[in-house]
């Protein structure tokens, strides 16, 4: 009834190139921004944004990451939890090397950082593709959480082998270390997440998108139109590791405050966020947003379901959880192999028309 | 055989052919022991319709693949716009303003049409990738100039009602009509065109030699084509080049190349009695 694309005509191209074309869709937006900004900071508690919120912030960001890398440009990774260790570590050392620095900064060199060591792993991608890349982006996930254990410069000699965030201020707030307010880390997250989505959004819509999509469907035309699928493909690892790269950093200085870089970014990180993008949707961003939330929440819901409500025994509700998240996944897969991006598409689709049944 | 110089010369229905733009001398090109195109020269002049025949397997689509710079033949040269050209990847030749479609469509089946037009468009697309990442003044100044470019194709080639349609989802005769207008976009100075007409009905090939006159009329286009329709051949092209097992046995106006014995013994197989 209200979600129309009639009456609401374009008269420049660059209207017609706008992120959300349909009036409703943008309207939505401002809606969701408004709660974001307006009501959430508020009312947020530290067990909704620990267990909810941040994570869900922050594995969009990794997710938009590795969509733009495998949904836009075509090119599989396995080592997001690699690279996302590395934006880990590169912002550990900033913060200790450079106790001055502010976070925004420690957290976009990181991205930086971590951008240029996807770039160096990107090279293979000329030669390789699909499962021979995705072994050697693996061999890159085993590769760098190694180095990190290994070498004890990288966590500056701690016995424990472990890196803690120390605290650091942002307008006079602590935004890492145990003094963080929840609220603080939550907008602190909610910043990136905003820019991130907004760049990603735009680098998609224009000719770097293209290029990318172009490179996906068909290399071969790719080229013949004058694309250079070298920097393509680097450039999409590039982009993409950025983002990883974040979104590792902010896991550690925000989200988890003391990491031990096999359990926190190891190979189920990879998958984990690799699920992501394919329950939500490869080659979309509301995607990487959805699945984002689906793997963030699933397993918060399941628990309130099955030891809160049903009274079930936490270790065995905890086991009964992979289960069903695996079976879940396998659903999803055999009923919208196109993720829930594609389902949300359809539901506009048959809304256009609602409530008329043609 | 029309020996015009590089001056060129004015056509029957007034189009005005210009030198030659494009000229291979003597290329081979070899598949390990498989001789795919042996020693053949030809040249392309400025706005003409040059087709190349030639029974299956005589190394037409070769031919194509060297100029577009998929092979290297082992020998010979090719001399483009006055200068012999190095040896380049696909992307280089495609920047020299070479577009090209293909005999199995190369489209990208997950972009909608405007998208598939729109990548024509990259080589004239510079903004950096800061601009492009906030979508700054040259970016999006870049992505509506080049959008009014594709526009204008997309009417020319009367896909307006299509294009923000994916592309898997169009049937075959639009698949190729978009290819064409993707070619088109990028402005090339050749346009190779293999086997255009493949697979289509009569009213579908009716249409695509429309558009590719049209093309050529309206553009002035270079048009080098690949096509089995011998009707088609003889009345768009103005020269054509005949093949037979990787060797050329013809070169002409098509009045001439009808005519040449060797080439209606090797291809049109008409009897000779």
């Amino acid at each position: 009834m209200f979600y129309r694309e009639a009456g609401d005509f374009k008269t420049s191209y660059a209207d017609d190139s706008q992120t959300f074309p349909i009036a409703f869709d943008r309207y939505r937006y401002y809606a969701v921004l408004a709660v974001a900004l307006g009501i959430i900071p508020f009312v947020i508690t530290d067990y909704w944004a620990s267990a909810i919120l941040i994570p869900f912030l922050i594995y969009a960001i990794a997710a938009i990451g590795l969509n733009i890398l495998t949904g836009y440009c075509g090119q599989v990774s396995l080592g997001t939890g690699g690279f996302m260790a590395v934006g880990a570590y590169t912002s550990y050392k900033l913060m200790t090397a450079f106790p001055g620095m502010d976070m925004v900064t420690v957290t976009l060199l990181s991205g930086a950082m971590t951008a240029m060591v996807g770039v160096m792993f990107g090279l293979p991608s000329l030669r390789i593709k699909g499962f021979y890349l995705a072994v050697a982006t693996l061999a890159a996930q085993f590769f760098l959480v190694w180095l990190f254990n290994k070498v004890p410069w990288f966590y500056n000699y701690s016995a424990s082998g472990q890196i803690t965030a120390p605290e650091r201020l942002l307008f006079g707030h602590a935004v890492t270390g145990p003094n963080a307010e929840a609220w603080v880390k939550y907008l602190f997250c909610l910043a990136f997440v905003f820019v991130l989505a907004w760049v990603a959004r735009n680098l998609t819509r224009g000719a770097m998108g293209r290029q990318w999509m172009a490179i996906r469907d068909m290399d071969i035309a790719a080229e013949i139109i004058g694309v250079n699928p070298l920097r393509a493909k680097l450039s999409a690892f590039a982009v993409s590791s950025f983002y990883v790269g974040v979104a590792g950093a902010l896991l550690f200085t925000v989200y988890l405050g003391a990491v031990e870089v096999g359990e926190a970014y190891g190979i189920q990180k990879s998958f984990l966020v690799l699920f992501m993008i394919i329950i939500g949707g490869l080659g979309s961003l509301f995607g990487s947003f959805a699945g984002a939330a689906f793997m963030v929440l699933l397993p918060v819901a399941l628990k309130v379901l099955l030891v809160d409500t049903m009274g079930w025994d936490t270790a065995l509700a905890t086991h009964f959880q992979f289960v069903i998240v695996g079976g879940l996944i396998m659903f999803f897969l055999i009923v919208e192999p196109h993720g829930l991006a594609r389902l949300w598409s359809l539901a506009k689709e048959k809304l256009r028309l609602w409530p008329f049944p043609h | 055989m029309l020996d015009a110089g590089q001056q060129g010369y004015t056509t029957a229905d007034g189009r005005r052919i210009g030198g030659v733009v494009m000229e291979m001398r003597n290329i081979t090109l070899r598949f390990g022991g498989v001789v795919a195109i042996k020693d053949i020269s030809f040249d392309i002049r400025e706005g003409e319709i040059r087709a190349i025949i030639g029974p299956n397997g005589a190394g037409k689509s070769s031919m194509l693949n060297v100029i577009s710079g998929f092979y290297h033949p082992q020998e010979g040269e090719m001399i483009y716009r006055g200068a012999r050209r190095p040896p380049m990847k696909p992307y280089q030749v495609a920047r020299q303003g070479i577009a090209r479609t293909f005999q199995n469509i190369a489209l990208f089946e997950g972009m909608t049409v405007l998208d598939n037009v729109m990548t024509g468009r990259l080589n004239h697309m510079k903004a950096s990738i800061l601009d492009q990442a906030f979508w700054w003044g040259r970016a999006q100044r870049e992505e509506v100039e080049n959008r009014k470019r594709a526009e204008e194709v997309i009417d020319f080639l009367e896909i307006q009602h299509i294009r923000k349609t994916p592309v898997g989802r169009l049937p075959y005769g639009l698949k190729k009509r978009v290819e064409l207008a993707r070619a088109l976009v990028s402005e090339p100075k050749i346009l190779l065109l293999d086997e255009p007409m493949a697979g289509m009905n009569v009213e579908e090939k009716e249409d695509m030699s429309r558009f590719i006159l049209d093309v050529n009329d309206e553009f002035g286009t270079t048009i080098v084509l690949i096509e089995h329709d011998m009707g088609v051949v003889m009345d768009l092209s103005d020269r054509v080049v005949v093949m037979d097992y990787g060797k050329k046995i013809g070169d002409g106006t098509p009045a001439e190349v009808r005519a040449n014995q060797e080439v209606i013994d090797a291809y049109l197989g008409v009897s000779h009695d």
